[in-house]
């Protein structure tokens, strides 16, 4: 056990853990914050998504220990009011099916967007390829970044 | 406006109404509750009243006009939380923006069928759900009617708006909703003509859309109660295998660890139902303050297992004793591939038989014969299983993911010991369903840990649990012949399809009908690894075989594919093989999509470099065709565009039907394509996306257009039909693409033979 300030969207957190306790489990069990999602455990699916800094990170396979001061970002804390471009274009295109993936699918458009804010389709498969979606709301999913990132320019 | 009289009877209606006005299950201490917490993260932003009157079981009118709607059965993505309502809203004649959503809780007495399987949630209770809207505006008239002291039939109700238009008076529902609770229910009362439907037709978005992005607690694994333990099971590493000891003292020192026992779900003598099943019966679980540390500590321990010997389990299905063998030994993929081969030459059982297929076969100038086959698949649902349970003496009170609250009940009741009315079922919203969640013996195991250690238990599955649990989509095979007479021509036709435990044959479905010479025949392997209902079961295999072998017997005999199929209708429409009612399908809706997606399609001018296939399916009374354009890229199939047709009747909410659609083709894809589960020595090859491979974005395909042929007939259908014909049209694209057909699934694997 050993204690961690954590910075998660904009507050501090104190925590004691394990210092081998993924940011996942540490977000769910433990701060409450369970928009985060566990899919797979092994880095595969991307249900766990969340903002390390800009970048997007799986945080099932992110010691705590690792953090130090970096902020967290996760879907709870990505827009205030919800009206991030993404969660804009999700709603807009109604994405989701069962929306399980979502939250994670939305971590890493946004953070994506961040970096390349009018990407090509075959940049948004490519960026997009790592989260899984059982539904099958792929097509959708593209259209929404699409949109966002329109959204983004216009605004 | 004209109305037509309801032909469901007053009486089954009637007795819903009444106990749903005496009866408090539902609503009032769940409203109380949200407030006002849950209401601020409502998707639809409306200010909750002061005070609810309840109307009927289905809905409540507040004294503002806001109208809440109880949606009664399981969302597993199928978008019947926003649907459902739908119904009931337009009936009631009310603005879709006053209208609040919530999810029932298990009421059984209250609600018919809820139940998420069969593509039926809809089709189910579209009657009643029209009935419940349409017996709150009635009573929201006579209380206007009442109040003004004018005949109710002068009574207009437009958009929550009541009129009387001689005397001028005018109230929104929300100042006649106290009144209109008081009012007797109406004997009998009138529906909406189709062609005055509001809100039925028109696209309404996901009810729960702005919780989901904005990573609100939805789902079961989101569930948080005071002092709740985490809980996670090991069971054996292998189908056929039990438990014999173990030894936890290492896992019971590690921190944050309550206890480590084992449990055996099911008394040997308890006769269960179909969906009570489960392939392990006694599990070593691990309870502790924390999911990773219940992780952790599962790696920790020291468990034997043991060999089981050949079991004969009876269990029942709606009233009908079923006997299942679960033989001793650890089975193989490569055995039972063998096994498969081996009886589709010995001889199987008829299923249905026209005619004189033996003749025809030996007379014929050709034939040709091809054998298909799919492994099993695991469900792979994005939220794996998970339940939450809180276990007291005299109650018990279940809360998550599940598809037959209704089902699971009996089971929860028989191991805890406690009577039904004692057991309180809640659903959450669930993370993919796909028909894994039918078969709820998770909420057994959480049951009987939260009885033992008399706290309230989350029971969490990692996914390497989830994906080793059994409950697959059986492994099957088919073989198909055609015979063709020395003009060419189709003579007969015969299927022989067996799986592992079931085959996937549906003998009554097309072509038989068509064909003046048919048989259909089957045979089934025992198994002990696990297999459950998969979304579209069976369909899920034979319409792909189905359609392949076609498309090969219409490039034999020289003819368009989708001319082909059109002929066979025709002659299945005007002059059916056997008695029309004994062919399961209706010819004429058949052909509709085959019609409208060879329009929709522009199937007759294919671009240079497109190649395509198309296949059309019947399954859970929609009819889907698809075609699906490939293009090569770096010679490598790229699917560049999938353009669908269904008839599914009456299409409730279209951009989300759509959204099922792009889903069942994306799914079908994917598992037609990459995915499978292999077994060694009775394990699991695969336990994790790692090497279980799942469809992702850069497969799927580029576009994906949807058409509903316009229709009058009552909601059928929409959650799995879209799923199986695409593996179909798929293997064809690849054929026209490569030149190679695909027989065996994952296509990936299905290579020709190397040569040389």
């Amino acid at each position: 056990m050993a204690n961690f300030n954590l910075k998660i969207n904009g507050k501090t957190h104190e925590i004691e853990v394990d210092p081998t306790t993924p940011m996942l489990w540490v977000l769910r069990d433990h701060i409450k914050l369970v928009g985060t999602k566990f899919g797979c455990g092994i880095a595969q699916c991307g249900a766990c998504t969340v903002h390390l800094g800009e970048n997007a990170v799986r945080s099932c396979q992110l010691p705590i220990s690792a953090v130090g001061e970096q902020d967290i970002t996760t879907i709870e804390g990505l827009s205030e009011n919800g009206d991030h471009p993404v969660q804009k274009a999700w709603l807009e295109i109604d994405v989701p099916q069962c929306g399980y993936c979502q939250a994670g699918q939305i971590m890493t458009a946004s953070a994506f967007l961040k970096k390349n804010p009018n990407p090509s389709d075959e940049e948004i498969e490519g960026a997009m390829n790592g989260n899984i979606c059982r539904c099958g709301t792929y097509t959708r999913i593209k259209k929404a970044v699409k949109m966002a990132a329109n959204i983004n320019q216009n605004t | 406006m004209t109305h037509i009289k309801t032909k469901l009877g007053r009486r089954a209606f009637i007795k819903n109404s009444s106990l749903a006005g005496g009866g408090l299950v539902l609503g009032f201490s769940w409203l109380n509750s949200c407030k006002p917490k849950v209401a601020e993260a409502l998707a639809i932003e409306i200010e909750m009243p002061k005070e609810w009157y309840e109307i009927n079981g289905y809905l409540k009118i507040g004294d503002n006009g806001v109208v809440t709607i109880m949606s009664p059965n399981p969302e597993i993505g199928q978008n019947v939380k926003t649907s459902m309502p739908m119904i009931v809203a337009d009936e009631l004649e009310v603005d879709w923006k006053n209208v609040v959503v919530e999810q029932a809780p298990l009421n059984t007495s209250l609600y018919s069928w809820q139940v998420a399987g069969g593509s039926r949630s809809i089709s189910s209770s579209w009657e009643n759900l029209r009935m419940a809207g349409a017996t709150a505006r009635q009573m929201l008239k006579e209380a206007a009617a009442k109040a003004w002291q004018v005949p109710v039939e002068e009574i207009t109700a437009v958009a929550g708006i009541l009129s009387h238009e001689a005397s001028g008076n005018s109230a929104g529902y929300g100042e006649m909703a106290s009144a209109a609770s008081k009012i007797e229910v109406p004997e009998e009362v009138e529906l909406k003509k189709i062609s005055d439907f509001s809100i039925i037709g028109t696209s309404r978005k996901n009810v729960d859309g702005k919780k989901i992005v904005t990573g609100k607690p939805l789902f079961g694994l989101d569930v948080q109660r005071e002092g709740m333990l985490i809980a996670s099971l090991v069971h054996p590493p292998a189908f056929g295998m039990k438990l014999k000891s173990f030894d936890a003292e290492a896992a019971k020192q590690m921190p944050g660890i309550r206890d480590v026992f084992s449990i055996k779900l099911y008394d040997d003598d308890y006769k269960k139902m179909a969906f009570h099943f489960t392939a392990f019966n006694e599990l070593v679980v691990v309870v502790g303050d924390s999911t990773w540390q219940v992780f952790q500590a599962k790696k920790a321990l020291k468990i034997e297992w043991e060999n089981n010997a050949d079991i004969t389990d009876t269990m029942t299905m709606f009233g009908n004793d079923m006997k299942v063998t679960f033989p001793a030994g650890m089975e193989n993929s490569e055995s039972h591939t063998a096994k498969l081969k081996e009886l589709t030459g010995l001889n199987a059982k008829v299923a249905r038989k026209d005619g004189n297929p033996e003749a025809a076969f030996k007379s014929a100038a050709k034939i040709i014969e091809r054998s298909y086959s799919c492994p099993f698949l695991a469900h792979n649902t994005m939220e794996p299983m998970n339940f939450f349970a809180h276990v007291t003496e005299d109650h018990a009170e279940l809360l998550g993911p599940t598809q037959t609250p209704e089902w699971m009940e009996s089971a929860v009741s028989e191991v805890l010991g406690l009577p039904l009315e004692k057991i309180d079922i809640q659903m959450t919203r669930q993370g993919g369903g796909f028909g894994r969640r039918l078969y709820g013996h998770f909420m057994v195991e959480v049951a009987a840990i939260s009885k033992r250690m008399s706290a309230p238990v989350k029971l969490v599955y990692s996914r390497e649990d989830d994906m080793t649990q059994g409950i697959y989509r059986p492994a099957y095979y088919a073989t198909y012949r055609a015979a063709f007479d020395a003009d060419n021509k189709l003579t007969a036709f015969h299927v022989k399809a067996g799986g592992i435990p079931e085959s996937p044959l549906f003998a009554n479905r097309f072509p038989a009908g068509a064909i003046d010479n048919y048989l259909a025949e089957d045979f089934t392997v025992d198994s002990n690894i696990t297999t459950g209902a998969f979304r579209a079961p069976r369909s899920n295999f034979i319409a792909g075989a189905e359609q392949s072998f076609l498309d090969e017997v219409a490039e034999e005999m020289g003819k368009d594919p989708i001319d082909f199929r059109l002929e066979l209708l025709k002659r299945a429409e005007e002059n059916p093989v056997g008695e029309k009612e004994s062919n399961d399908y209706d010819a004429a809706r058949y052909a509709g999509v085959l019609e409208l997606v060879r329009e929709k399609s522009n199937w007759k001018q294919t671009e240079s470099g497109v190649h395509r296939g198309v296949s059309a399916y019947f399954c859970h009374q929609s009819y889907v065709a698809q075609v699906l354009d490939i293009v090569m890229e770096n010679n490598k199939p790229v699917v560049q565009k999938v353009t669908a047709a269904i008839d599914c009747g009456i299409v409730v909410n279209p951009d989300a039907a759509s959204n099922l659609s792009e889903g069942g083709v994306i799914d079908g894809i994917g598992h037609a394509m990459y995915s499978g589960l292999t077994f060694k020595d009775g394990m699991p090859e695969q336990s994790n996306f790692d090497r279980y491979r799942l469809i992702r974005h850069k497969e799927a395909p580029k576009s994906i257009e949807t058409h509903f042929v316009q229709s009058e007939i009552d909601p059928t259908g929409m959650g799995e039909p879209p799923f199986p014909p695409i593996m179909g049209a798929l293997a064809n694209a690849l054929y026209k693409a490569t030149g190679q057909r695909h027989y065996h699934q994952p296509f990936i694997t299905d290579k020709p033979p190397l040569i040389g």
